[in-house]
């Protein structure tokens, strides 16, 4: 404790909800409790906002992940109190299998500011999702910008990229569909739409409704080419649908009706957007930010760069009093929400008192839905000529026969800020069972798409290997087959937990989708557990009507 | 905008534009004032400005800044300076209207017209277009515009077809893009412009790329529309064609001066009774034509060696255009057998309406052979009184070897037309089509698609003139019956159209035109030098057709069918006789053709509707309403005969005064009353025969 900075003490020391960590949820519900008149303290150990959502510069990235790759015990240095116990918070490792690779470091050194590096990454937003409407309702919309996704592709093995005919308009132009298949496609999107908005004569059975989705297609005889994009490039499902043994989120025809039907309200909801997808300028951290600036105009207390050590449970009841920060300071509230890497570990050999254990199930939390497998290229040319903000989806079985999950890549360039002119970031992700399967998946893209220079066998020590590398980099550097060569990378899998809600709640680790669509569910439903008879966000509480505040698009 | 629903006006709205329209009225008066006292002060026309920029509809204070426009240019002292800020000054007060209203036909008019004065700058021109078209692509007004500008420009086609193409993928449900394309192209096909030298090059091109927009969605009809127009450009040759002819190319005629039994070798379907010493010489061009005379026309015989014949347009508006065009050759009877040669088009002077040149010289010829009089006959003429009775008509005992005409109007047609090998990618472009749609309707139901396929079909027929392949006409047939069934709302236009295959799948062939031949015999006349019969009754037409197959006909019976008009038969110049009983006729106005049939004797027009409509519907279902002429040569002197007046019937007098009708059957029509009969045989005086009652 002795070798902590100086911190300044906190006033007040009792809060309705303190809140440590600054990642999404947290911050939403921040805001939220902020806005219901909740006296709210949000807290983060380290000196950025986002915490697991955040966007980090190239340096910060790696030691962000590698702190949270390991385990840390307590260190037995609480002091008990006359009131309460203290119980030491422990840390979980999160990331695994963290391999960064750099190629050109000098290169990167130097603009090494200039990016703004996604954790959670590839995620965008579809303008017409719950966290655009959450955005817009709370107010925290204007402090963000967007930009539109210029296209989605389908990704094949030969590297190929195949756009997505996902409009009307698209399919016209598409040059790779038959007459036939454009008829058909155009037909099922019709199909759709008159279900959905209730024409007469077209409805969609019941039976139909509550079947599987690939079913569905199937019934409606439409082509393997077309159902993989409407599976896997619009409905943006995980799993191959059409092997039941490894498909572990079957989509039912409402779910994915439904998926359709927010897909197609996307586009065209913004005048200004060209498709379905956005994403903010400097990017994703800005989101929870954004929250945070929101909660913070609605009287909540800020403290960055702050540890917290440990947990303050009434000694009686077993209750949660409060938390202990590093300064040493104790500060007491009624509600706590943690930053997912915070465990509880039980005091070794003291058996607490009865009903504290039955209050701290805090070790059931890993998802049974695996993990998520992440990856992040830096390349210095775009995969596409002409374009640099685009979505590709690799479906199932697209790059080899093992392959059971769809891989999702989006690169993001210079103009959405995340990194320095004439440069682009890869994110790639697909869901895992474990660390071998997840860098499997990220090393086939990566093999397909990007000319990864040869000499460097990158371990977690490539800083030292890099020097050599540089030499052989410039060497070769527009030799690969129009590949875009590899910069950087950094590929590490991250475990998915699941929120948990207690008297203390345990925010959720950004899951493996591409939107923030079931993240502000399970949010929503976090807040709404804390303060059963608080509204989420009431209508009134927004300064901003739909109207004039919108989305800030810049096109 | 297109697609957004109107908003229902609040109570607070409608104060706010009550108190608009008061201030629009008080601004209105002050304007009127200034206009008719010709004020064009400067407070004047900013007044006239404000008055626009609320109401942009307001067409009097265009023309009023029009007037206050040429009144400052007029001034002594303007100099470019002045004009210039004069001529700016109403470019913004346009702009700030059309912000008001972007579909102000006034301010867009004016627009043009500021520019034509020719002082203004255009290059902002396209700019302030792109905007409005960005605001909404299907805006006409602003698609109008750009013609103009871009015209004005001097801006190149090509760019501009480049325009539509983006702007057709942007959203390919614009009716204004895919129209403005179809223009340019044809422009640049009319200039052969680099890369658009043919049709055979640009038009693939073309299909391909409206496949795209049918195929993704085939309920959008603006694709439908550039895809006709494609049909259109592939089927049509610019310049006119000699489709048929009478006599036929190769045939012998036999033409009696009198009636008589004695037949010879001469088939029925060549013989022709005469007895004014001409008979007609028709000509059946494929569109309307304009030039044809003795000049453009030449005939050789050994008939009119001194006399130049003179061709008559038959068309039922009094035009120089015309379709079909009729001589009549003088023949003697000193001259018994003489062949005839025509020759079409070897001078120039045969035009299209659009003003393509007739390009296909041809030649045809045939032989006359005269029957003089033999005077034995004491019966009466059959052609002049016939019983429309069943047991009257036989069916023709075909002679194997004889020469019917639409063998040898086959061959015309293949001797005149464009170079095979010009034709070849038409017929391959529609080969292709076929399949292409085809393949959508195995794919679903499509109303259109049925349309265009059978319309396809149809073309690609007339184009391949073999015989071969008639199978065509029952899938065409059947397209139809379909689409009625399908499309209630148009069904009398499938309805048309069924007719007129069916007629085509008639005419296409000996065997299945000579099951609708028959020959009249009745109990008093026995003769059987009679000519053919054609016999097209109860085939619930609609719409006669096929006329360019048809001109030999003589005795045409059309009853029981559903006629509601005949146009076109005018080109039947040999019909003697003519049965409509039966049919759906509405009026006299339908019988309108008639008029040019001058060797018509018998007519039955029996149960039919006319009458029975107080309002005379048929001028409405021809092709134009302005291609009727009856009543220009309206006689104020003819209008009462004897104490009848004819009021009430001026359409029936039209018809029939022109007519030398000996027999008419009228009766089982609304009209037909005793009075009217009355009127009818006092205006025929040739009549002799009035629904089977002969007449004193």
């Amino acid at each position: 404790m002795n070798d902590l900075p100086p911190y300044p003490p906190i006033d007040p020391t009792t809060f309705d909800l303190i809140v440590i960590g600054t990642g999404l949820p947290e911050s939403i519900v921040a805001a939220a409790a902020s806005t219901a008149s909740k006296s709210v303290l949000h807290l983060d150990p380290n000196p950025f906002y986002g915490s697991h959502f955040s966007s980090l510069s190239l340096t910060d990235f790696p030691s962000f992940l590698t702190s949270h790759s390991l385990s840390t015990s307590p260190s037995p240095q609480s002091n008990g109190h006359h009131n309460f116990t203290v119980l030491d918070f422990a840390t979980r490792p999160l990331y695994s299998s963290l391999d960064i690779s750099s190629f050109s470091p000098h290169l990167l050194h130097q603009h090494s500011r200039k990016f703004n590096i996604d954790v959670a990454g590839p995620r965008v937003f579809f303008c017409a999702d719950k966290s655009i409407d959450l955005m817009l309702k709370s107010g925290a919309s204007q402090y963000l910008e967007f930009k539109s996704i210029d296209a989605t592709f389908l990704g094949d093995d030969k590297g190929n990229l195949w756009s997505v005919p996902d409009s009307r308009a698209a399919i016209f132009k598409d040059k790779s569909l038959g007459l036939m298949e454009k008829n058909q496609l155009m037909r099922f999107f019709k199909l759709v739409q008159g279900h959905l908005a209730g024409e007469q004569g077209i409805k969609i059975s019941e039976e139909d409704l509550q079947s599987p989705f690939v079913d569905f297609l199937n019934k409606m005889g439409l082509p393997p080419k077309i159902k993989s994009f409407i599976l896997y490039a619009i409905a943006m499902v995980d799993y191959d649908q059409e092997d039941v043994g490894v498909c572990r989120d079957l989509l039912k025809t409402k779910d994915g009706i439904d998926q359709l039907a927010l897909y197609n309200a996307s586009v065209g909801r913004f005048p200004n957007a060209l498709g379905a997808l956005i994403y903010p300028i400097y990017g994703q951290g800005e989101l929870s930010q954004a929250f945070c600036r929101r909660a913070a105009v609605k009287g909540c207390l800020y403290v960055l760069r702050m540890p917290v050590t440990a947990l303050l449970v009434d000694k009686d009841n077993g209750c949660y009093k409060g938390v202990r920060l590093a300064s040493g300071q104790d500060l007491f509230s009624k509600k706590l929400i943690l930053d997912p890497s915070f465990t509880v570990p039980l005091p070794l050999g003291s058996s607490p008192p009865h009903p504290l254990q039955e209050k701290f199930p805090l070790c059931s939390l890993r998802d049974d839905r695996g993990k998520v497998a992440r990856g992040i290229c830096i390349t210095k040319n775009s995969l596409k000529p002409e374009i640099s903000n685009f979505l590709v989806v690799y479906p199932p079985r697209s790059l080899f026969p093992e392959q059971v999950t769809s891989i999702r890549l989006l690169q993001i360039g210079s103009n959405l800020a995340v990194c320095p002119a004439d440069m682009f970031v890869l994110y790639i992700s697909a869901l895992c069972n474990d660390d071998d399967q997840g860098k499997k998946l990220l090393h086939s893209v990566m093999n397909t798409l990007l000319t990864v220079p040869v000499s460097i066998n990158s371990e977690s020590n490539a800083a030292v290997q890099s020097e050599t590398a540089e030499s052989s980099f410039t060497a070769q550097s527009d030799a690969g087959e129009g590949k875009p060569t590899l910069l950087w990378s950094a590929l590490y899998i991250q475990e998915l937990t699941l929120g948990q809600v207690e008297f203390i709640c345990s925010a959720p680790m950004p899951d493996g989708k591409l939107n923030y669509n079931d993240l502000v569910d399970v949010t929503v439903k976090f807040f709404e557990e804390i303060y059963r008879n608080e509204e989420f966000f009431p209508e009134a509480s927004s300064e901003f009507s739909e109207d004039d505040g919108g989305i800030a698009l810049e096109t | 905008m297109h697609g957004r629903p109107r908003k229902v006006p609040k109570p607070e709205d409608e104060a706010a534009s009550a108190a608009k329209a008061q201030k629009l009225r008080a601004l209105q008066t002050q304007f009127f004032s200034y206009h008719h006292n010709k004020i064009y002060t400067k407070e004047a026309v900013e007044l006239s400005a404000k008055l626009l920029e609320i109401n942009p509809e307001s067409y009097t204070a265009w023309n009023y800044r029009k007037l206050a426009v040429e009144h400052y240019l007029n001034q002594p002292e303007s100099n470019p300076d002045s004009v210039k800020s004069i001529i700016d000054d109403e470019l913004r007060v346009v702009e700030s209207a059309l912000r008001q209203n972007f579909k102000s036909y006034g301010a867009w008019h004016h627009r043009k017209w500021v520019l034509s004065k020719g002082h203004a700058s255009i290059d902002h021109e396209l700019r302030l277009v792109n905007k409005f078209q960005k605001a909404d692509s299907r805006n006409f007004h602003a698609w109008n515009y750009r013609r103009f500008v871009a015209e004005l420009m001097n801006r190149s086609e090509q760019d501009e077809l480049k325009y539509t193409e983006d702007m057709i993928n942007t959203n390919f449900s614009n009716y204004s893009a895919w129209h403005n394309r179809s223009v340019l192209l044809s422009n640049l096909l009319e200039k052969k412009a680099e890369g658009f030298l043919s049709k055979e090059n640009v038009l693939p091109e073309e299909y391909e790329f409206i496949h795209q927009a049918i195929f993704t969605d085939p309920d959008d009809q603006s694709g439908w529309f550039y895809h006709l127009w494609l049909l259109d450009q592939t089927v049509k040759t610019d310049s006119p064609l000699l489709v048929s002819s009478w006599p036929s190319h190769g045939s012998d005629i036999l033409l009696m001066v009198d009636r008589c039994h004695n037949v010879s070798a001469f088939s029925p379907f060549t013989t022709l009774h005469s007895d004014s010493g001409s008979f007609p010489i028709v000509l059946y061009f494929n569109q309307s034509v304009e030039g044809v005379s003795s000049f453009t026309v030449t005939v050789e015989s050994g008939f009119n060696k001194s006399e130049d014949l003179v061709w008559k347009p038959l068309s039922v508006s009094n035009s120089q255009a015309a379709q079909v065009w009729v001589a009549h050759l003088k023949f003697s009877t000193s001259e018994l057998h003489s062949s005839v040669e025509i020759r079409v088009g070897h001078s120039k002077g045969i035009t299209s309406t659009r003003g393509f040149q007739y390009s296909y010289p041809s030649v045809f010829s045939f032989k006359v052979n005269v029957q003089p009089i033999e005077r034995d006959s004491s019966q009466g003429s059959v052609a002049e009184n016939i019983l429309w009775r069943e047991e009257n008509f036989k069916v023709y005992g075909t002679q194997s070897e004889e020469s019917i005409p639409i063998v040898s109007f086959d061959q015309l047609s293949l001797r005149n037309g464009p170079e095979p090998t010009a034709s070849n990618w038409r017929a391959e472009a529609l080969a292709k089509e076929i399949e292409c749609f085809r393949e959508l309707l195995s794919l679903m139901d499509c109303k259109i698609g049925k349309l265009t396929l059978a319309r396809l079909l149809m073309a690609y027929d007339a184009m391949s003139f073999s015989c071969a392949n008639k199978l065509v006409h029952s899938e065409v047939l059947e397209l139809y019956s379909d689409l009625m069934k399908l499309d209630p709302s148009h069904y009398q236009y499938y309805k048309d159209e069924h007719s007129l295959v069916l007629l085509q799948q008639v005419t296409s062939c000996r065997e299945s035109l000579l099951k609708h031949c028959f020959q009249y015999m009745d109990s008093i006349s026995s003769t059987i030098c009679n000519p053919i019969c054609l016999r097209l009754n109860n085939l619930s037409l609609s719409r006669m057709g096929a006329f360019e197959k048809l001109l030999w006909v003589q005795i045409l019976d059309l009853g029981h069918n559903e006629l509601q008009s005949i146009e076109g038969l005018e080109a039947m110049q040999l019909l003697s006789c003519l049965s409509l009983r039966n049919n759906k006729l509405r009026s006299f106005t339908a019988l309108d053709p008639l008029r040019k049939l001058k060797s018509l004797r018998v007519l039955d027009i029996s149960y039919n509707q006319i009458g029975e409509h107080s309002i005379d519907t048929t001028r409405y279902l021809c092709s134009s309403p302005l291609s009727h002429s009856v009543g220009s040569e309206w006689n104020k002197d003819e209008t009462v005969i004897g104490d009848v007046t004819l009021i009430n019937y001026w359409e029936a007098f039209f018809i029939f005064k022109e007519l030398n009708l000996k027999q008419l059957d009228i009766m089982g029509n609304e009209i037909a009353d005793e009075k009217f009969k009355l009127i009818l045989v006092k205006l025929m005086p040739t009549l002799k025969q009035l629904d089977g009652e002969l007449l004193g």
